[in-house]
């Protein structure tokens, strides 16, 4: 059905992501069943675009712009001249070094490019300076078109409490709370009382969870006060509290809303958005499995009200919390192009950065509320380059040493600003990508996202697949079971990866000693006629020895034709393959089961690491001679790496701050190396006393040197 | 020969006979007694003992290097000559004597092999542990197949006295020989001291294994009686001290399985002797990869530092890179790869690490893996990113003149294809200190960009970044039928 209307949904595989391949990768909605997005080449528009932002959100502007025939300027920090966003573009101008404060945010380097490039219009993206309405007003000032709406809108509704009134005039539902600022701690408990417990305390001027506190009686409501008056004016200058009813359990659903400068307004469905760690988003889907008909248009009319009241045009999201009984609240309204606005365009059709241009140009909307379907399902993943086993995810950076978006898979689309050999830096969001996969309903949608999440290569930082692959398979995921809490709940120790079920264990270890073998095998095969003829190995059974995690499996592998059959713990399983063993992906049947398996690395003492089911499993595979010989090696004490620090890196030392007999604590600055041009500061890894310091400023060391021992 | 033979069994068995009456065991049954006891080399206390340090037995190491069920064991019932201080006794006789030799197969292809049994004698080496050491290696070297030699030995025989440290001159003679005609590989297992240290030197590599080996002239209690220097086995000639400081030794792993697995992966790299092309394996990688992220990694500022070792992993064969000596002179980087399937020697500047200049130790690290790639027929493939020398007085006190000219004649004497990749420039900065800004500014303009070469025909072509691999693949099938001959001589006279 509406699969129909994707073309080249997917693509091919590019092998060298030059700008062509980048953009025939993610190739929008042409057609659909309902109504086109059309790409009038005879509608006036712009002429010249210029994107205030970087990664993969500039790519995606830069992608509807080519299509609108619009020429583009991408602006970039000094690290970034080799960007994705920078080669797609039309032009490209570097606006500050590396960090956002400034490049990216640098709002006069930013106005510089734009005179000098004579855009006519900026897109925001999100982040940055999406939000900031200074560069809104500056833009207007110099006749240059913002991308988004009018500053008092991004006024109003930046502000809680200012938005909050605006909603409750508007007739939409809002949290009981009160909306005034709060004067005292006594007020504060006053309100509370009125209100019910649990509250939430929060600044007005707040966001990210900053000036934040739950109360559930009265002395946390004293202390909440204290303390979020205290954040708040250390964090944004404005110690304005407002105090308000606390959602338990809440799930968090926004509806897109688009409206142009006539005073159309459109309601684009919901995003379901509720899975996230730490207030950050990680997997969204549209529609939501828990909005009813009702509900939905409940929503949506109260977000186009809210939308019509500050006379919003362009696309924006009205985010709000729901409770178990469908009771809906307004949160906020983000004045922007969301992050995981991809969701909603596969449902709808709709091309929302044409949209936001056409409806900036002036033009007013093409669609009326009835035109805009619910189209199968749509599920997006937040890959980042973070590792999940930490607080559900911290940031890694890295080179990308090799990375291949599994655009194969049919229903996927990667939006993404990164390439093979892409850096990710300490500089910007770790995002990676947006993954993107679509079907008729939601089953296809997690089944494909699955199959996408197995085909996806990322390599040279840590990555979070892991735990979307398990949030999406999780029973509760999949039941629709969720809420804001979700990860916390489903895993209260943290993550730790897939738990493999004892098949999943044996096929796996039949996959690895299978890719073993093969590997034996080929490697006795030489090409061309050697002087002293190969003896040929006449052998086709194999005993192994598998470590994995806390086991010791024995595994018996025999050749039979082109298969190999292993058994395992008493089982024998089936294992077909191609066996290329270049290939980053690796396909294998495992008693008819297929699986997509990852081979991350091996070395020729056995040791080997598999993504298997999304996780990375070490195993070391050694004969069955060798791992009985094995008994006899030395076991060896890892060095304790927390007190001592070693320099990372050949370099000079610049400055030591400690002397022997100092207390230190974790994370103070030890000592300053610089190399490279570059000053790295080296710090405790824990606290305790110093016991040795082994350089001093001037000396030059070598990479691993000892520089000082802790007690 | 054989008349000799039956005639000795005869009168040892009348003689027998007559002393004691009791019938000797049958021949077939001696035989297999002696080779249970030659397989029990010192006795299964000993064996014990030497895997309490952590340590396989001369046996077990060779059970794991070569293929199964692939060795032929050559001299088992050899046994010692010495006859001074007791030990002709019998039970001062272990069948075989201090080492195990033969040959076999490494995934299919022939190697020889000595492995030197700790548990006879502390694994000293007697004038027949010397012999049968000889004899593989003079079979190699007729039939053309690698030598690998498993040492953990005491040292000399001293009962033997200059029996012993003759063999040891034995071993000399052939390792000197065998030089360049087939690969000769040492890998250290245990102690290897005193004169015993110079087979492993004169070889073309040296593995070691970590904590368990050691290497050096003169032990910890001679140093001290003699400099009165107070160090440990381990600082003086450990892996750590040979592949980090003196550069003695090419690799070190983690314990004796450990080298023996990879012992067997760095032999498929190597052809079996000079007579042979470089082994091509069955590759999966296509040859016509490309390879977008050189398009990026070497960053535009000449100054900036980025890792060679990326941009080697992202070209080779399935990014397998066997580094040699990847913890000496790290400003150089060279080791072992495979371009579509074919045994590949790289050598290449490393930016990452003092800027990638040469001095003096990577000079000669460089020198003598070119050297070896040229002797065993194996294409260089040289990545070029370097400012220069290193300036200095340690450097120039040091005889970089002379190390440098040992990296120059190596490449020139070098007749194998030999593909040089240039990813970025040179000493510009070091000619114009800085001072004439100007002048340094037209410098790099006139010649820090590949036109003035490519247009003298110094260089052959500028190429995408990202098709690097490619094009060496077909470089190296069209160089696959090189020949080029040196004019006669004895042998060349390299600047030691």
């Amino acid at each position: 059905m509406a699969v129909a209307g994707f073309l080249r949904w997917g693509g091919r595989r590019a092998r060298l992501p030059g700008w062509e391949t980048l953009c025939s990768r993610w190739c929008l909605i042409t057609s659909h069943k309902l109504y086109s997005t059309v790409y009038d080449p005879n509608e006036k528009t712009f002429e010249k675009l210029l994107i205030a932002n970087r990664g993969e959100i500039a790519c995606r502007v830069i992608k509807t712009c080519k299509k609108m025939g619009i020429k583009t300027v991408a602006i970039h920090s000094d690290v970034d001249a080799n960007a994705v966003h920078v080669k797609m573009a039309d032009e490209a101008v570097c606006v500050g070094p590396a960090p956002t404060s400034k490049s990216y945010l640098n709002m006069d380097a930013i106005m510089e490019v734009i005179r000098k490039t004579r855009a006519q219009a900026v897109h925001p993206g999100y982040g940055f300076l999406s939000e900031n309405k200074e560069f809104a007003r500056r833009l207007a000032s110099e006749g240059v078109t913002f991308i988004g709406p009018d500053t008092h809108a991004i006024q109003a509704m930046g502000d809680k409490i200012e938005s909050k009134l605006l909603a409750k005039n508007a007739k939409v539902n809002t949290i009981p709370g009160f909306d005034g600022v709060v004067k005292d701690a006594d007020e504060a408990v006053r309100i509370a009382r009125e209100i019910g417990y649990p509250v939430m305390i929060k600044a007005s001027a707040g966001g990210g969870g900053k000036g934040m506190r739950i109360a559930w009686d009265d002395e946390e409501t004293r202390e909440g006060f204290r303390f979020s008056s205290q954040e708040a004016a250390s964090s944004f200058g404005d110690d304005r509290l407002l105090i308000e009813k606390f959602i338990d359990n809440p799930r968090h659903i926004e509806i897109q809303v688009l409206a142009d400068k006539h005073g159309n307004a459109l309601w684009l469905n919901e995003r379901e958005c509720s899975i996230q760690r730490r207030n950050q988003k990680v997997v969204e889907e549209a529609p939501s499995t828990f909005l009813d008909p009702e509900t939905r248009r409940a929503m949506g009319e109260q977000a186009v009200a809210l939308a019509k009241a500050v006379k919003y045009s362009s696309a924006g999201t009205v985010e709000f919390l729901v409770d178990s009984s469908k009771n809906f609240y307004f949160l906020e309204m983000n004045t922007r192009l969301q992050v995981e606005h991809p969701v909603t365009e596969c449902i709808t059709g709709l091309d929302l950065v044409q949209e936001m241009i056409r409806v900036a140009k002036g033009y007013p909307l093409r669609h009326t509320q009835a035109d805009i379907p619910i189209n199968g399902w749509a599920v997006e993943c937040r890959v980042y380059a973070e590792d999940p086993y930490k607080s559900f995810g911290l940031p890694s950076i890295g080179k990308l040493s090799q990375y291949q978006e599994p655009l194969h898979v049919p229903n996927v689309r990667v939006d993404s600003g990164i390439q093979q050999g892409s850096d990710i830096s300490i500089y910007y969001d770790p995002m990676i990508s947006k993954l993107i996969t679509y079907g008729s309903n939601r089953a296809e949608a997690l089944k494909r996202m699955e199959e996408a999440l197995d085909n996806y290569v990322i390599r040279g930082v840590a990555h979070n697949i892991s735990l979307l692959r398990e949030v999406i398979i999780h029973p509760r995921f999949v039941q629709g079971d969720i809420s804001t809490k979700f990860l916390p709940e489903v895993y209260p120790d943290g993550f730790k990866g897939h738990k493999l079920t004892d098949l999943e264990r044996r096929q796996l270890l039949a996959t690895a000693a299978s890719l073993y073998v093969a590997e034996q095998l080929r490697s006795q095969r030489f090409l061309g006629t050697p002087r002293i003829p190969i003896a040929k190995s006449k052998r086709s059974s194999w005993e192994l020895s598998v470590h994995l995690g806390d086991g010791i499996y024995p595994v018996a592998v025999s050749k039979d034709g082109s298969s190999f059959s292993v058994e395992v713990d008493g089982m024998k399983l089936n294992v077909t393959s191609e066996w290329n063993l270049a290939s980053p992906l690796l396909s294998v049947t495992i008693d008819g089961t297929q699986r997509t398996i990852q081979r991350i690395s091996r070395n020729a003492s056995g040791e080997t690491s598999i993504q298997f089911l999304g996780t990375v499993y070490k195993l070391q595979i050694l004969t069955k001679v060798a791992a009985e010989l094995s008994k006899y090696m030395p076991e060896k004490a890892a060095e304790d790496t927390s007190s001592i620090l070693r320099s990372p890196m050949p370099g000079t030392v610049v400055a030591v701050s400690v002397k022997p007999g100092d207390m230190v604590s974790e994370g103070q600055e030890i000592c300053v190396i610089e190399a490279m041009k570059m000053q790295n500061s080296m710090i405790a890894a824990k606290t305790g006393k110093v016991k040795a310091v082994h350089c001093k400023a001037g000396d030059t060391v070598g990479e691993e040197d000892l520089l000082v021992e802790l007690e | 020969m054989a008349a000799v033979r039956v005639l000795r069994r005869a009168v040892r068995l009348c003689r027998g006979r007559a002393a004691s009456g009791a019938r000797p065991p049958p021949v077939p049954q001696r035989i297999e007694e002696k080779r249970r006891a030659a397989l029990l080399g010192g006795g299964q206390a000993r064996i014990d003992a030497q895997h309490k340090r952590g340590k396989l037995t001369a046996r077990e190491r060779i059970l794991l290097l070569l293929d199964p069920d692939s060795f032929d064991e050559y001299d088992m019932f050899v046994e010692h000559r010495c006859t001074d201080f007791g030990m002709d006794s019998s039970k001062n006789k272990y069948p075989g004597d201090s080492v195990v030799t033969g040959r076999g197969r490494i995934n299919g292809r022939l190697a020889y092999v000595f492995s030197q049994d700790f548990t006879v004698f502390g694994g000293s080496l007697s004038g027949a542990h010397a012999q049968k050491i000889c004899k593989i290696m003079d079979q190699a070297a007729m039939v053309g197949a690698p030598v690998i030699g498993l040492n953990d030995s005491g040292g000399a025989r001293i009962q033997e006295g200059v029996e012993s440290l003759a063999g040891y001159a034995d071993i000399f003679l052939r390792n000197v020989l065998c030089s360049g005609v087939i690969p000769q590989i040492s890998l250290i297992m245990g102690p290897c001291a005193g004169g015993a240290v110079y087979s492993p030197a004169l070889t073309d590599f040296t593995f070691m294994v970590k904590d368990t080996s050691y290497l050096f002239i003169t032990g910890p209690d001679v140093v001290k009686s003699v400099t009165n220097e107070d160090v440990t086995q381990e600082q003086l000639g450990g892996a750590k001290t040979h592949t980090a400081v003196s550069g003695v030794a090419h690799r070190a792993f983690e314990n004796d399985i450990d080298a023996l697995l990879n012992l067997r992966e760095f032999f498929n790299y190597l052809p079996l002797s000079n007579r042979d092309p470089a082994p091509v394996c069955e590759c999966h990688d296509p040859s016509d990869r490309l390879v977008p992220e050189l398009d990026t990694i070497v960053p535009s500022e000449s100054t900036k530092a980025y890792d060679m070792l990326d941009i080697i992993h992202s070209i080779v064969d399935e990014r397998e890179f066997f580094e040699i000596m990847p913890t000496y002179a790290r400003n150089i980087v060279v080791g072992f790869a495979r371009m579509n399937g074919r045994t590949v020697g790289i050598v290449g500047n490393q930016p990452k690490v003092a800027s990638g200049c040469l001095d003096i130790n990577s000079s000669v690290k460089g020198a003598r893996f070119v050297r070896f790639c040229d002797a065993f027929n194996i294409p260089l493939i040289t990545f070029v990113d370097v400012p220069g020398f290193l300036p200095g007085t340690a450097q120039e006190y040091g005889g970089i003149i002379r190390h440098g000219a040992k990296l120059l004649f190596a490449f020139a004497e070098a007749t194998v294809p030999k593909i040089t990749v240039i990813t970025r420039k040179g000493a510009v900065q070091i000619i114009f200190r800085g001072k004439e800004a100007n002048a340094e500014e037209e410098y790099v303009d006139k010649f820090a960009n590949p036109f003035p070469a490519a247009m003298r025909g110094f260089v052959d072509d500028i190429i995408q970044p990202s098709t690097t691999r490619t094009r060496i693949c077909h470089d190296l099938d069209v160089l696959a039928s090189k020949s080029q001959s040196s004019p006669w001589k004895k042998h060349a006279n390299i600047p030691l």
